[in-house]
């Protein structure tokens, strides 16, 4: 009696088992993760039994959600979209799947090796990178040479003020250059976090304790202050990414340094209208090169508390490899494949031919380095940010003085030290020290 | 004389100034979905030709009925479900008050004033041992949480202000307590019931942190959508400002409809 009823339920059970398994892919809002969600129905065919289920979030929403959802093992997501800022901090507390038996199709020795580095903790991979991306400079190519300047092959942030005050013609509504001000650990802190590098500062000593009120933060800012308000456009304080790229494509900016991601959208010109005359170099640097450019990296990794691994991997490992990128090269056009992922992409002619920029953006990311990114050392990885949990906090505080020294509410020493003050106590309450 | 009507004129300007500085922004939105992205970021104009662009491409990614209908379902749910603990509640309060009945009530409202985010990961946990994360269900009982102390406030206030002897009076011909409550006081004060639960749904719909963080698919309603839009790299105003129009035209023409209602059940008790 009691058999006959257990074995309807255990084939109801394998039949389940074999049915279609849906996973839910938590992501955000960014040109290449549109295409790759207009590609479902390609991964779909090709993987029968496995549906897809994309859930689609604001970066910083996405953020928040991610967290909670991980930290407290919700299991509602199968593979979430992060950073290299989370992944080695995820992995460390063991919230993400090791991938550390990748199929030998998948080439891991192809990806970028700062790109794998920084998706990596204790030499294991724990995200597979979806993008990647560095920072560079961009500037128009026709008002350099009506202005007759030569853009050296690494110029120097004094070349670039100068440039700037030739190119400067607020008349005309034309800014020298363009650069983040609005606050925010992952917005202008990413870019000053360059420019203080290469001025030769340093977050924090080797004791964990913070450097933002010292000279080369003070020197930094100032230069950085200065630089805004005599050659940059109005209001730069509420500039970030998006909008600097809105306001470089429409022709306002002489020059603009931000993420080498963006190459391809100023480059297309159904987007920007500065598309013929762009010019391109490495960011600038100072002091040092070290840190003068960013590494970032978009990512796919698998939380631990999904219930459906095999699935996730599956879709993750598809979505980052050599077959999709040339699938979107195919569909999408060559300018739009996902970038600074693989060197087999910027071996490929057909992306060379059609992205110009593809040598400097392998160079930028190749050199970047996330272990060695100050002129003094540092405890911490990360050019732009420091991998520690309390850098968001830190970050985006540090973050809002800076626009405050930007907007002129109050002078770049009182910025820095009020910025100081709250970064000592942050990581005192951290317990970094007493 | 001369100066009533002046005064009267001024007031008159300054409701319109008012509401021409509130309306601006979801008027500029809605404009902003019948432009091109380029558009939207370029300088701000009156005059362009409206496309319908945007709406196409919004359309496209993502199903604007699901998340509406579970907006629908969570906000009309979580109303009614407030309305039925919440009459009861405001009742025994308002007729038959004990010495605590006043700590009570400020006792509900100040949980109010803890902000949600202090009390997100324990919730987070009930939802996922009890298998409520992502679905309607647990989405509406949040919502009643949320909205059932300003109901049982409004119904209160409503309820105190109604003539006790009516109550009375029905008591002495033999009602019930529950007949008092269906056949009396409902009847009696529904304009400020109504005005109760349209207030209910508004919150409701327009709630962001709890949706956001308690669903992720099956149950995610228009404030997900909307946040699905916003992006850190590439353009995306036109989009998100169609999104953003979908989503708020149901409530807003529930609210003109509605209006009258609304009005009238606000100012109840007050013109007695």
């Amino acid at each position: 009696m009691k058999l006959s009823h257990a074995l309807p339920v255990a084939t109801l059970a394998v039949a389940v088992s074999a049915s279609a398994q849906e996973i839910t892919v938590a992501t955000v809002n960014n040109n290449d993760m549109v295409i790759m969600q207009s590609l479902t129905s390609e991964f779909e065919q090709a993987h029968p039994g496995i549906t897809l289920n994309w859930v689609v979030l604001e970066e910083n929403v996405l953020r928040q959600r991610l967290t909670t959802d991980i930290a407290t093992g919700g299991g509602q997501f199968d593979v979430m979209t992060i950073g290299t800022y989370e992944a080695p901090i995820w992995a460390e507390r063991g919230w993400l799947v090791a991938l550390d038996d990748l199929p030998d199709e998948y080439d891991v020795d192809d990806l970028l090796r700062p790109v794998r580095d920084g998706l990596s903790h204790d030499g294991v991979l724990h995200a597979l990178p979806f993008y990647g991306e560095s920072s560079m400079l961009y500037y128009r190519e026709d008002l350099f040479e009506q202005a007759g300047i030569e853009v050296s092959e690494q110029p120097t942030w004094e070349e670039a003020r100068e440039w700037a005050s030739r190119i400067h013609d607020p008349g005309n509504r034309v800014y020298g250059i363009c650069l983040r001000g609005k606050p925010g650990w992952g917005e202008n802190m990413a870019f000053v976090s360059t420019l203080v590098n290469t001025f030769g500062g340093r977050w924090f000593d080797e004791d964990w304790n913070p450097e933002i009120n010292s000279p080369e933060w003070q020197e930094a800012i100032g230069f950085y202050v200065d630089l805004m308000n005599n050659y940059g456009p109005p209001g730069a304080s509420s500039n970030g990414f998006n909008e600097n790229q809105a306001l470089f494509s429409s022709g306002r900016c002489g020059m603009w340094i931000d993420a080498t991601s963006a190459a391809g959208r100023i480059y297309d010109p159904r987007e920007s209208e500065v598309a013929e005359s762009l010019g391109f170099s490495q960011a600038p640097v100072a002091e040092t090169p070290k840190g003068s450019h960013w590494l970032w990296s978009w990512a796919l990794a698998i939380p631990a508390s999904s219930e459906r691994q095999d699935a996730a991997r599956q879709f993750i490992t598809w979505a980052t490899s050599k077959e999709y990128i040339e699938l979107v090269g195919e569909i999408e056009g060559w300018t739009s494949v996902p970038p600074g992922t693989r060197t087999s992409t910027y071996e490929d002619e057909r992306y060379i031919d059609a992205a110009p920029f593809a040598g400097f953006v392998r160079e930028a990311m190749e050199n970047a380095d996330p272990t060695d990114s100050t002129l003094e050392p540092n405890p911490y990885t990360g050019v732009q940010f420091v991998g520690i949990p309390e850098f968001q906090s830190i970050g985006t505080q540090v973050g809002q003085s800076v626009a405050a020294a930007l907007t002129g509410q109050m002078p770049v020493e009182q910025a820095l030290e009020s910025a100081q003050r709250t970064a000592e106590r942050t990581m005192r309450q951290a317990g970094y020290y007493d | 004389m001369n100066t009533s009507r002046l005064q009267r004129f001024g007031l008159a300007v300054l409701a319109w100034s008012i509401t021409c500085v509130i309306f601006f922004p979801i008027l500029w939105m809605f404009l902003t979905g019948f432009k091109t992205e380029a558009q939207a970021i370029a300088d701000p104009t009156l005059f362009f030709t409206p496309t319908l662009e945007s709406y196409v491409a919004v359309q496209g990614r993502a199903d604007y009925f699901r998340f509406a209908w579970n907006s629908v379902h969570v906000s009309f749910g979580s109303t009614l479900l407030a309305l039925i603990i919440g009459i009861p509640a405001a009742y025994s309060m308002a007729f038959l008050p004990t010495r605590r009945t006043k700590g009570t009530l400020l006792w509900m409202l100040s949980t109010k004033m803890l902000p949600p985010v202090g009390v997100l990961v324990p919730i987070y946990l009930i939802f996922r041992d009890l298998g409520m994360l992502d679905t309607r269900i647990g989405l509406t009982v949040i919502y009643t949480l949320m909205n059932l102390p300003i109901v049982i406030w409004m119904l209160y206030t409503f309820f105190k202000d109604l003539p006790k002897d009516i109550l009375e009076a029905g008591r002495m011909d033999g009602a019930s307590t529950s007949q008092e409550i269906f056949f009396l006081l409902i009847p009696l004060t529904l304009p400020g019931i109504a005005s109760t639960g349209l207030l209910s749904i508004i919150l409701s719909w327009n709630e962001a942190f709890w949706s956001l963080n308690l669903t992720s698919s099956r149950a995610a309603p228009l404030t997900a959508y909307i946040a699905s839009f916003s992006s850190p790299e590439g353009l995306f105003w036109a989009k998100l400002s169609a999104a953003s129009t979908m989503a708020v035209a149901p409530i807003l023409i529930f609210g003109w409809l509605t209006q009258k209602q609304m009005v009238r059940g606000l100012t109840f008790g007050a013109v007695k």
